[in-house]
C-alpha cells in the first residue's frame, strides 16, 4: 500500500515537472497558429480553428528568414566542418605523440573551455585580418570557439584506440595522413559524430560574436534577426512565435535525432565510470 | 616507431593557429589596452596605467555592483541547479512510467537557444497579461503575481529563477549519468545490512557522485560568470541602472557607447577570474586521461 503511494507520488511529480519544462515551448507553438488578436494575451488555449499556417509565409516574408536561414546554414555548417577537421587532426596527434610539449598545448588548448573572449579586443584583431563583418570571419570565429571542447571529446577518444593499429599500419607502409585518413578516422566517427552534435546547436544558437562582428543586417544569422524581428513586432506575438519556432526547428530536429550523442557528450568529462 | 614522424606536429597547427589568433591574442592585448584610454572618440593611444582599474574598483562608480550582481548570480544558481538536479536525477532513476520521455523533456530547455527562452520568458512574466500571473489569479493565488522584470525587488530574482528553470534539466542529465555509473551491488549490500533509502543516499550515492557534481558546479560557475544571452533579452541589465547588470552586458554596453578601454578592463577583470576557475577546472576534467 505504502509502496504504491510512492509510486503515485512519484509519477505524478514527474508528470508536473514536465508539464513546467514544456509548457513554455506549448505557448509559442499554439501561438504560432494564432490570429494576431487571439495570440495577444499570449495563453495555453488552444489555436482556434482554422489554424494560421500562413502566419509562417507572412513571417518568412516580413522577418527575411530566408536570407538569415542561409546565413545560419553557412556559419554552423561551415564551422561544424572545419571545426571536425581540424580539432580531430590535432587531437589525434596530441593524444599519440605524448610527450611534455604536446601536453602542455594540449592543456593550453583545452583552457579555452573556460576562458572568456576578450570581445573588445577581438574587434581589433578581426579589423586587422579584414574579418570584421564578413562571413568567413563568423565562421572562423565559430570554429576557434568551439575547438577546445572538440579536442577534448575526440582526445580522450582516440586513447582508447589501441595504438597496435597504427603500428600495423606503418608497418604495412602508410604514410602519416593514410594513417590518418584510412585507419583513425574512421574509428573516430562516433567521437566526430557528437562533436558535430554539439558544435551544431551551439552554433546555431550562438548570439553574441554576430552581435559585435556583422554590422550589416544581411549578414545576419537567424537568432540575430528573430531579436530583431521580436523588438520590432512585439505586439504581434503570434508573429513573433511563428520567427521563434521556425528558427529553433533545425535546433530540435538535431536534438530528437542526436539525443544519444548529446547525452555522452555533455557527460564527457563528467562521469568516469 | 619514430613518434615525431608518424605524427608529424603539422597536424596540430591548423587548430592551434586558429585558436590562439581568435581567442588567446585578443585576451592578452586586451589586458594591454586596458591600461589604455582607448576610445572611440580619440585616436591618440596613451597609456593611463592603472585608471581603468582604479574606475572599476572606486566605491563612486556602479562597477562593483556589475561584479557582485555576476557572483551572485554564479552562486545562487549554480547552488540551485545543483540542488535542483540532484533532486530530479534522483527521482528521474527510480522506476517511474516514461521515464525516457520524462527525461527528454526536462532537457529540452537546454538546447533551444538562450537568447530565444529570455524571448519567451519576456513574454511569461509580463505583470499584466503575462502565462504566470494569468495562471496565479485563476488559481485564485493572486496575491502572488508580481512585477517580476520591471521592479528593482524581483527582478534578480526573476531572472535567476528563468536560467534555474532553463538549465536544471542539463545538471540532471549529468547526474543521471553519475548515478548509473554506480555499481548496484553497493546498494544490495546495503539492504541485506537493513539501511533504508535516506541511507542508501547518504552513504552511497552522495559519496560516489562528489566527482560528478565537482564538474557541474565548475560548468555552473563558467556558465554564470559568462551569462549574457538570458540577461540580454529579459531586462538588459535594468531596470535602473544595474539591477541585474552583469559583466558580459556591461562589456557589450561600453563597447557600445565607444568606451572600448572600460570594456576591455572589465574583461580582463573576468579573464583573472576565470584563469582561477579554468585550471580547477582543468584539473576535474582531465584528470584520469592516461596515455597507453
Amino acid at each position: 500500500m505504502k509502496k504504491t503511494l510512492y509510486m503515485v507520488i512519484r509519477n505524478l511529480a514527474a508528470w508536473v515537472i514536465s508539464l513546467i519544462s514544456a509548457a513554455p515551448f506549448l505557448l509559442i507553438l499554439f501561438n504560432s497558429l494564432k490570429t494576431s488578436l487571439s495570440a495577444s494575451d499570449m495563453n495555453l488555449s488552444l489555436p482556434g480553428l482554422p489554424l494560421q499556417w500562413g502566419n509562417f509565409l507572412e513571417v518568412i516574408e516580413k522577418g527575411k528568414l530566408v536570407g538569415s536561414f542561409i546565413n545560419s546554414c553557412i556559419y554552423t555548417f561551415g564551422s561544424v566542418a572545419l571545426c571536425c577537421f581540424l580539432s580531430s587532426l590535432a587531437a589525434y596527434v596530441l593524444a599519440r605523440n605524448h610527450t611534455k610539449f604536446t601536453r602542455a598545448i594540449y592543456l593550453f588548448i583545452v583552457l579555452g573551455i573556460t576562458m572568456p573572449i576578450n570581445y573588445v579586443a577581438l574587434t581589433r584583431v578581426m579589423i586587422f585580418l579584414n574579418l570584421n563583418d564578413t562571413q568567413l570571419g563568423i565562421v572562423l570565429l565559430y570554429t576557434a570557439m568551439q575547438i577546445p571542447f572538440s579536442i577534448f571529446l575526440i582526445y580522450g577518444f582516440v586513447l582508447k584506440i589501441p595504438v597496435e593499429l597504427d603500428e600495423a599500419g606503418i608497418i604495412d607502409g602508410c604514410s602519416p595522413i593514410r594513417l590518418f585518413v584510412a585507419i583513425i578516422f574512421p574509428l573516430l566517427k562516433p567521437a566526430i559524430a557528437t562533436t558535430v552534435v554539439l558544435t551544431f546547436l551551439n552554433n546555431w544558437n550562438e548570439f553574441i560574436s554576430p552581435l559585435y562582428f556583422l554590422s550589416s543586417s544581411t549578414k545576419w544569422p537567424m537568432t540575430l534577426s528573430v531579436y530583431n524581428f521580436f523588438g520590432m513586432y512585439f505586439k504581434d506575438w503570434n508573429m513573433v512565435c511563428a520567427d521563434i519556432v521556425m528558427t529553433s526547428i533545425p535546433v530540435v530536429l538535431i536534438y530528437l535525432f542526436g539525443q544519444k550523442y548529446i547525452v555522452s557528450g555533455m557527460t564527457a568529462g563528467a562521469v568516469k565510470g | 616507431m619514430n613518434k615525431k614522424k608518424v605524427y608529424p606536429f603539422y597536424f596540430v597547427l591548423g587548430a592551434l593557429a586558429l585558436y590562439t589568433v581568435l581567442f588567446v591574442v585578443p585576451s592578452i592585448i586586451g589586458i594591454g589596452y586596458s591600461f589604455t584610454n582607448w576610445s572611440a572618440y580619440s585616436d591618440d593611444l596613451k597609456f593611463v596605467w592603472l585608471d581603468n582599474f582604479k574606475l572599476i574598483f572606486s566605491a563612486e562608480e556602479d562597477y562593483m555592483d556589475i561584479i557582485s550582481n555576476t557572483l551572485k548570480f554564479t552562486a545562487v544558481t549554480t547552488v540551485l541547479k545543483n540542488v535542483l538536479g540532484l533532486a530530479l536525477a534522483l527521482l528521474l532513476t527510480k522506476s517511474i512510467r516514461f521515464l525516457n520521455f520524462h527525461r527528454g523533456i526536462m532537457f529540452m530547455p537546454s538546447v533551444l537557444s538562450t537568447l530565444i527562452i529570455g524571448m519567451i520568458f519576456k513574454s511569461i512574466l509580463d505583470p499584466a497579461n503575462g502565462l504566470l500571473n494569468t495562471f496565479l489569479r485563476s488559481a485564485g493565488l493572486g496575491f502572488l503575481a508580481g512585477k517580476w522584470l520591471v521592479t528593482s525587488e524581483l527582478a534578480f530574482g526573476s531572472v535567476m529563477a528563468v536560467d534555474i528553470w532553463r538549465g536544471t534539466g542539463y545538471i540532471m542529465t549529468i547526474l543521471i549519468a553519475g548515478i548509473l555509473s554506480i555499481s548496484l551491488t553497493y546498494y544490495e549490500a546495503a539492504g541485506i545490512d537493513g539501511a533504508n533509502g535516506f541511507q542508501k543516499f547518504r552513504y552511497i550515492t552522495l559519496p560516489l557522485i562528489m566527482p560528478t557534481l565537482a564538474t557541474t558546479t565548475v560548468l555552473n560557475v563558467i556558465y554564470g560568470l559568462k551569462v549574457f544571452d538570458m540577461i540580454y533579452a529579459l531586462t538588459n541589465g535594468g531596470p535602473g541602472r544595474t539591477t541585474t547588470e552583469v559583466l558580459y552586458t556591461a562589456v557589450f554596453k561600453r563597447f557600445g557607447t565607444g568606451q572600448y578601454a572600460a570594456g576591455t578592463a572589465l574583461s580582463s577583470v573576468m579573464f583573472l577570474f576565470m584563469a582561477v576557475v579554468g585550471v580547477f577546472m582543468i584539473r576535474v576534467m582531465t584528470k584520469g586521461e592516461v596515455a597507453e
